[in-house]
């Protein structure tokens, strides 16, 4: 079993969640955004979700859309990504998963992909933009590389399309807290209780909720829902306005601590 | 696969599909049943029918363009969509497309915009019904289509500026898509050219069809015209007017020729040939054939003509080009001005810079098409890009 899957298994039976922090590879740098991850993992992070810069992501918001062109422009590649990762991993000891949309899997080539992931050391990979209809060729590949996928429900799934993805067998289910893209809300989404009853009723693959979580407050309300949490937006923000790497690294860190207080408290 | 497809899957061969959020896909499934009911139901047809006799102003006209042909040495025969209403063939489009979103209880609609020509479209379709209407158009196409931005104001609808990556035309798809994954419980997205995820590639080019269903119509009932031509030609930037006149004539064994933007030049670098110079990927939640770099990160297209400027292209198209059924070519910036000038000049017709490609490529080829009878789609009138035309003639004189 991978770290990850072990993790998350661990929160299920103790009934706690994993704090999940995303950050986008590359920014500001490669360096810099090791000792991101690092400050994150000291601030006590369970595990990372990085993200592989794309030109066009559909599914993000306008904080991670100038992320991704900032890394782009600093020379964030697919083998950068890979690079990165393994840096994380080796360096922090924690389980990392690597974010990305289709085109550039597709442009690697998709088992190339996947066994390049698995080489880093990475646990599992979620395809944005591959919802479970399309799943079946990335699943098998990943499976074939030792990586595990990661499938999406929002709260606007129908029961059929639930039932399929829990029938993929996903290494976690990517629980969408509310619609809409990434970003940060004023308030708590309505939506977790209802979607995590519904999957948990179905189905015990573990459940993370993400999108829409940017503070303590919403992570308060979000985690006794969930097996994890994905705290995205507000992590880039906030390495998007500082002056510099270092002030970039506590402000995180703060972030991810009070976020930690919050859903062990 | 027959001709009329996509499959279950929304496949053409290997392209279309559906690479989309979760969050969209229960949007796309309802809107695939909704457009299934209604394409079956002869009430929506008689609404829709009436609306394009009454409103659109179809049949547009069949055209033999006696000047040009002489000037060509070919029989060219122009299908009039210039003289739809709003000026291009778009409005086959949004006018369905919006009662179909009245069906589906949907109180908002929201679209992309290039030219302007869709959100134009778009936002008329939108006043017909009493629709909300908002429509994303790249900061820099604001500056370069002023009055088409205008012109939706006047109609009612909100132009949204998008200043994300390029800030051009596949910025604002990217933007709409995300304005819908936000908003899919009430809102309709108008996806302006057979391209996204499935069912937008065979929706859009159903409510386009009917060029190639009237051209068919008007050859058979025209004595001088031959019933069959040689040629049908069409330009091609997502590839819906292309689609709506080749889809009927697809096993008819007329040739089909889609013409693309060279833009500065096929080893430019600047051009929005996807079909004739890129290579297959994913874009905006369908395989099809795109600009893209080592990386498969996407490139952005380059032609003189906003419509033109996209760099993907509708996997219908991409599934003919390899199976051979059409042929895909591309023509220059300059080849297209001067085409431009050639029809505005000789026919008395000034052409949108869209279709002045598919021009530009017959001229390019009249030798071979010597006698021919050759169909031009003339998707739209050049209103639009007189005043461009005129900043571009200011700056090379
Ligand atoms: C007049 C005209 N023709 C053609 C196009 C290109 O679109 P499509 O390839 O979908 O017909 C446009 C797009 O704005 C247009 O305005």
């Amino acid at each position: 079993m991978t770290g990850l899957a072990a993790a998350l298994g661990r929160a299920q039976k103790t009934g706690s969640t994993l704090l999940l922090p995303y950050l986008t590879a590359g920014l500001p740098s490669a360096d810099a955004s090791l000792a991101l991850f690092e400050a994150m993992s000291a601030a006590g992070a369970d595990g990372f979700e990085i993200g592989i810069p794309y030109t066009d992501p559909l599914m993000d918001g306008p904080v991670i859309q100038r992320a991704g062109l900032e890394a782009l422009n600093a020379g964030m590649t697919l083998d950068g990504g890979f690079a990165l990762s393994k840096r994380v991993v080796t360096s922090t000891a924690k389980p990392a998963i690597l974010m990305t949309y289709v085109n550039p899997v597709l442009r690697m080539g998709l088992s190339a992909f996947c066994d390049r992931a698995a080489a880093a050391g990475v646990d599992a990979v979620i395809f944005v933009d591959v919802p479970v209809d399309e799943a079946e060729p990335f699943s098998e590949a990943a499976r074939a590389s030792g990586v595990g996928l990661v499938l999406f429900a929002s709260p606007t799934i129908t029961d059929a399309r639930l039932e399929a993805v829990i029938a993929a067998e996903p290494t976690f289910i990517y629980g969408i807290a509310d619609l809409g893209v990434t970003g940060e809300r004023s308030t708590a989404s309505t939506h977790v209780g209802h979607l995590s009853s519904r999957v948990r009723s179905l189905s015990d693959i573990p459940l993370v909720l993400g999108v829409g979580i940017s503070g303590p407050e919403q992570a308060a309300a979000a985690a006794p829902h969930a097996d994890g949490i994905i705290v995205g937006t507000a992590v880039v923000r906030r390495v998007l306005e500082a002056a510099n790497v270092d002030e970039a690294g506590r402000a995180t860190a703060q972030l991810i601590e009070e976020i930690r207080a919050a859903i062990d408290g | 696969m027959t001709t009329t497809g996509p499959d279950v899957r929304g496949r053409f061969g290997e392209y279309g599909g559906r690479f989309a959020p979760e969050t969209l896909m229960p949007a796309l499934e309802q809107l695939e049943q909704a457009f299934t009911d209604a394409w079956a139901d002869p009430a929506f047809h008689g609404e829709l029918d009436e609306l394009l006799s009454g409103f659109v102003g179809r049949p547009t006209p069949l055209y033999e363009a006696s000047r040009l042909s002489d000037a060509l040495g070919v029989r060219l025969i122009l299908k009039r969509e210039d003289l739809a209403h709003t000026g291009a063939h778009k409005i086959n489009n949004t006018v369905g497309q919006a009662l179909l979103a009245g069906r589906m209880g949907k109180t908002r609609i929201i679209a992309e915009t290039g030219a302007g020509q869709h959100g134009v479209a778009t936002a008329t379709a939108c006043a017909l019904f009493g629709t909300e209407c908002a429509v994303y158009m790249g900061a820099k196409d604001v500056e370069r289509q002023a009055l088409n931005v205008y012109r939706m104001e006047l109609l009612g609808a909100e132009v949204i500026p998008v200043t994300s990556g390029a800030a051009t035309l596949k910025d604002a798809v990217s933007e709409a898509m995300r304005d819908w994954v936000g908003t899919v419980e009430n809102t309709h997205y108008i996806i302006g050219s057979v391209v996204g995820p499935h069912p937008f590639p065979l929706i859009v080019r159903q409510f386009q069809k009917v060029i190639g269903e009237e051209l068919s119509r008007q050859l058979a009932a025209h004595e001088e015209l031959p019933d069959t031509p040689d040629i049908i030609v069409a330009c091609v930037g997502g590839g819906s007017n292309a689609m709506g006149i080749f889809h009927p004539w697809l096993d008819s064994g007329v040739e089909l020729v889609g013409v693309e933007a060279a833009g500065h030049g096929l080893t430019s670098g600047a051009h929005g040939a996807s079909l004739v110079a890129g290579s297959p990927g994913v874009l905006h939640g369908s395989r099809t054939y795109m600009l893209q770099d080592e990386e498969g990160q996407v490139v952005e297209a380059h032609s003189v003509s906003a419509g033109l400027d996209y760099p993907g292209v509708g996997p219908e198209h991409a599934y003919l080009r390899d199976s051979g059924k059409v042929r895909y070519e591309a023509v220059t910036d300059d080849e297209a001005l001067a085409a431009f000038d050639l029809m505005s000049r000789t026919e008395g017709i000034i052409p949108a810079l869209e279709p002045a490609h598919a021009l530009a490529w017959i001229d390019r080829e009249k030798e071979s098409l010597a006698g021919k009878t050759v169909v031009l789609n003339l998707s739209g009138r050049g209103d639009k890009d007189v005043q461009q035309i005129a900043a571009i003639r200011a700056a090379t004189t």
